[in-house]
């Protein structure tokens, strides 16, 4: 495990990808907070998750304030629909002013637009596809928008 | 006008309706099939059945010639996404995103979307200003709320009868744009003298609304 200086970070989002980064940065000792609409999904964090859970719907502004997302190192969008991630993060960055915003978008075209919105985003089908195409093309193999 | 709407059910069908009786081009776009075909058999304007908020969607609708571009679905993330992919990739000169919760008002403007009316507000707002006595009217609520003006009759005993107005000790941020007594109306000056009876045309802030109205109403 690695001494890193602690980081609050909020993790939007609380399926499979959400679940697994909330309970990685909790692990590396890191203060996080998920969000979730669906209390259900909280029981896919680790056991040993240390954070705090909120149920509640990400894009209303209270329950950002609820997060204390004024006081957020970093913002991970992460829930299934692509324009709430956008959302989220964007409310993030303007409006609460955390540093680093993230959203996963899961339609390319749209991962596209994210400079543009000042939000990093992270799509997996290109991240997928480049490393696949990088695979089995060789290093010199051209990477596909899809 | 190219006008392009985004939304679902009957909110953008009479809308699209409104649209096409003006003699504008209309493309609607709704994510539901039963919506789309309800809408594409009723109304002459070009349907597509697909995901608004993705680039190309609006693309293929035209969104490089329209003027308009109106976001009403009931996803408040569907309809900020859908002005922003709007406005910025295709320099749509207004869109307009309709909103639910009514904090978006204020979120989105600082995303860049300007326009954003809230049915919400708008329902409450004209609750919260409708009150109790029956000679006070609320006119118009102009600039989204940000003008109120309103018609009321003074009574007997509101303080302000019987001074000029200059004098008529009404708050801040009030005017008393014009008087009709016995069926004439004046455009008043400071040196009215105002009288029971007087129907009053108020223009007032939403901060100075209650206190001129209690004022005047003699409740304060």
């Amino acid at each position: 495990m690695k001494k890193v200086e602690s980081r609050y970070v909020l993790v939007v989002g609380c399926g499979r990808l959400g679940a697994h980064l909330a309970s990685q940065l909790s692990r590396q000792g890191h203060s996080v907070v998920v969000i979730d609409t669906n209390e259900a999904k909280f029981s896919s964090l680790a056991v040993e998750f240390g954070g705090f859970r909120l149920e509640g719907d990400a894009t209303e502004l209270a329950v950002l304030q609820q997060a204390k997302a004024d006081r957020a190192d970093s913002l991970i969008a992460v829930t299934a629909d692509d324009n709430v991630n956008l959302t989220v993060a964007q409310v993030g960055k303007h409006v609460f002013e955390i540093p680093e915003v993230f959203a996963r978008v899961s339609n390319p075209e749209r991962a596209a637009m994210s400079h543009e919105l000042g939000v990093q985003t992270v799509c997996p089908l290109t991240l997928a596809s480049e490393d696949l195409l990088r695979r089995v093309l060789g290093a010199g193999g051209e990477g596909e928008e899809a | 006008m190219k006008a392009i709407l985004v939304g679902t059910g009957k909110q953008l069908y009479f809308m699209a309706r409104e649209f096409v009786s003006k003699g504008h081009s209309v493309v609607v776009i709704c994510r539901d099939a039963h919506d789309a075909q309800w809408i594409v058999r009723r109304l002459k304007a070009t349907v597509l059945h697909a995901d608004g908020s993705v680039p190309s969607v609006l693309e293929d609708a035209g969104a490089r010639e329209a003027e308009v571009v109106i976001a009403a679905t009931p996803h408040d993330p569907d309809n900020l996404v859908i002005c922003q992919v709007a406005e910025r990739r295709f320099g749509v000169p207004i869109t307009l995103a309709l909103v639910s919760d009514p904090d978006n008002q204020e979120v989105f403007p600082k995303l860049g979307v300007k326009n954003v009316a809230s049915l919400t507000q708008l329902v409450s707002k004209l609750i919260e200003h409708r009150t109790a006595a029956e000679e006070i009217s609320n006119l118009a609520i102009m600039g989204e709320g940000a003008v109120n003006v309103t018609e009321l009759v003074l009574p007997e005993d509101s303080p302000a009868v019987g001074k000029p107005l200059a004098s008529a000790g009404l708050p801040c941020d009030t005017l008393v744009a014009s008087v009709v007594r016995d069926g004439t109306a004046i455009i008043p000056r400071g040196d009215t003298v105002l009288a029971a009876g007087d129907r009053i045309v108020l223009v007032t802030l939403p901060t100075s609304y209650g206190q001129a109205v209690k004022y005047l109403t003699g409740e304060a």
